[in-house]
């Protein structure tokens, strides 16, 4: 096939529009689905104060934790869970597509691998939650 | 009279336009008609100048990918009755320059095909008084899904990356360097590997997921991406902690 | 190959998703929503220092938080040149994000060190 220069240089090249991912619900769900690594930050971060103020004393404890009742911050968390719970759903769904276990000769299905990590959540959740509320 | 429907396509014939515009055709709404039928009705009884690439019309060619209302599909394969009442818009396969009304340039597919070097390396060829190479079910299994792709580059289309950075390797080629790459007779991985694992290799990728979601042929070329970024970084992982490592 | 820090950055990715994606949920739940609504009965001061003191602890504590902001970096940094097609500032945006990273691993270092 001759790479006619005449031919090349009349090509037509479609632009992708800067917010390209806002036309289509498949790329807002993605988008979506990235940008929940935002509140993944924030709550580590906010999580760290929270550790902080346990350090430094019975009274820093009381204040920030008078603070995260705030209804604004109240607020922020239901929304960052929100987040948070399709990050960890997204990531349990996809985990198996990178990591094709075979026992022998069987192939795990990738169902079974999605199901151990959710059970891995739940049992990872309650043991958390045991220790943090069993004083 | 038989109900019609009107297809709305792109055309770009670059000895008389700077840009591609859409002309409206009607055809008949047939139950058993695809796009492509439609496409064909359109060049032989209405409008010869409309060109396009197509050759099996049984979805194994890989040559009639286009846009469907906004959608890459085969057009061999999309039956014109789930767009009706319609109208149809047919474009050329999105992410790819445009040659003619509905023909893109894919020697950017080809030259990143090329590149994976899609073919079983072996450092000695066994002679043929050894006889053949063995290969059990289970290890045909481990690459055949990467096998069935066609080359139609739908993928690529599908892949908003490729759309951003054109150096992306992009999924049909990573899938196929995987089949090759799992295949039991290949001894090919670390030269694919150089290749690959480079910032546009395969690390441009945030697994949207899109290429298996439109792959007519199911390969899931997403998943080898993500298999290919787990062996990358084991390999590198490997590279920079044991820099004395095992020879090729 | 070693050139290419890629794998590095997306194994730090891929340890953060996992971490914060088993961990945060439940994190977030109790501290920011059900303790501060009264839903559940917030533990005292002191139980939480006997809890976090141990040194098994902090490591694992430390891990969710420094993997947590890598997970985030890498996956902000990309979102963006994706996003907003800013691939051209590539240098400057993995700077201030991976840099954002590291400062909070300091950070927490060095509280979790002297807590």
């Amino acid at each position: 096939m001759e790479n006619n220069s005449s031919v090349q240089s009349k090509l037509y090249t479609r632009k992708v529009p800067i917010l390209w991912w806002m036309h289509r619900w498949v790329d807002i769900r993605f988008i979506t689905r990235e940008l929940t690594s935002i509140f993944v930050a924030t709550y580590a971060v906010i999580f760290l104060f929270y550790i902080r103020s346990v350090s430094q004393g019975a009274e820093a404890f009381a204040e920030f934790s008078e603070k995260l009742s705030s209804p604004l911050l109240i607020g922020f968390h239901v929304f960052a869970l929100a987040a948070l719970l399709y990050h960890s759903i997204t990531w349990f769904n996809l985990a198996p597509k990178a990591m094709v276990i075979k026992i022998g000769e069987t192939k795990i299905p990738g169902l079974l691998i999605a199901l151990m990590n959710y059970a891995g959540w739940i049992f990872i959740s309650i043991v958390i939650g045991w220790l943090i509320l069993n004083s | 009279m038989t109900d019609s429907i009107k297809l709305e396509v792109s055309r770009y014939r670059p000895e008389q336009e700077s840009e591609p515009v859409f002309q409206s055709y009607e055809v008949p709404l047939r139950k058993d008609w695809v796009i492509l039928d439609a496409l064909n009705y359109i060049k032989d009884y209405v409008d010869g100048t409309l060109s396009f690439r197509w050759s099996c019309r049984m979805g194994v060619c890989g040559s009639c990918g286009m846009m469907v209302n906004g959608t890459p599909v085969l057009t061999c394969a999309t039956f014109l009755e789930k767009f009706a009442p319609g109208p149809i818009r047919v474009e050329p396969l999105a992410n790819f320059p445009v040659s003619r009304d509905l023909i893109i340039e894919m020697s950017d597919f080809m030259n990143k095909l090329k590149s994976v070097k899609p073919w079983i390396i072996r450092k000695e060829e066994k002679p043929v008084e050894e006889g053949e190479y063995l290969q059990t079910p289970s290890q045909l299994d481990d690459y055949k899904q990467y096998s069935m792709c066609i080359n139609c580059m739908l993928c690529y289309s599908a892949c908003p990356v490729y759309g951003l950075e054109p150096a992306f390797t992009g999924p049909a080629a990573i899938a196929l360097a995987q089949r090759y790459n799992l295949d039991n007779r290949d001894k090919g991985q670390s030269q694919r590997m150089e290749a690959l694992s480079t910032d546009e290799g395969i690390w441009q990728c945030t697994f949207v997921g899109e290429c298996s979601a439109v792959c007519p042929k199911s390969v899931d070329p997403a998943g080898a991406i993500q298999r290919y970024k787990v062996a990358a970084t084991e390999d590198w992982w490997k590279s920079v902690l044991m820099p004395w490592g095992k020879g090729k | 190959m070693k050139k290419h820090t890629e794998p590095f950055w997306w194994s730090l990715f891929g340890a953060g998703g996992v971490l914060s994606a088993f961990f945060l949920p439940v994190l977030l739940f109790l501290t920011g929503i059900a303790f501060p609504l009264g839903w559940l009965e917030g533990p005292s001061h002191e139980h939480l220092q006997s809890l976090i003191q141990p040194l098994i602890s902090r490591l694992l504590l430390f891990g969710i938080i420094t993997f947590s902001m890598f997970h985030w970096a890498h996956r902000f940094r990309f979102t963006l040149e994706d996003g907003l097609q800013l691939k051209r500032y590539d240098s400057l945006i993995s700077v201030a994000c991976y840099g954002s990273a590291i400062l909070v691993m300091l950070f927490t270092g060095y509280s979790l060190w002297n807590f």
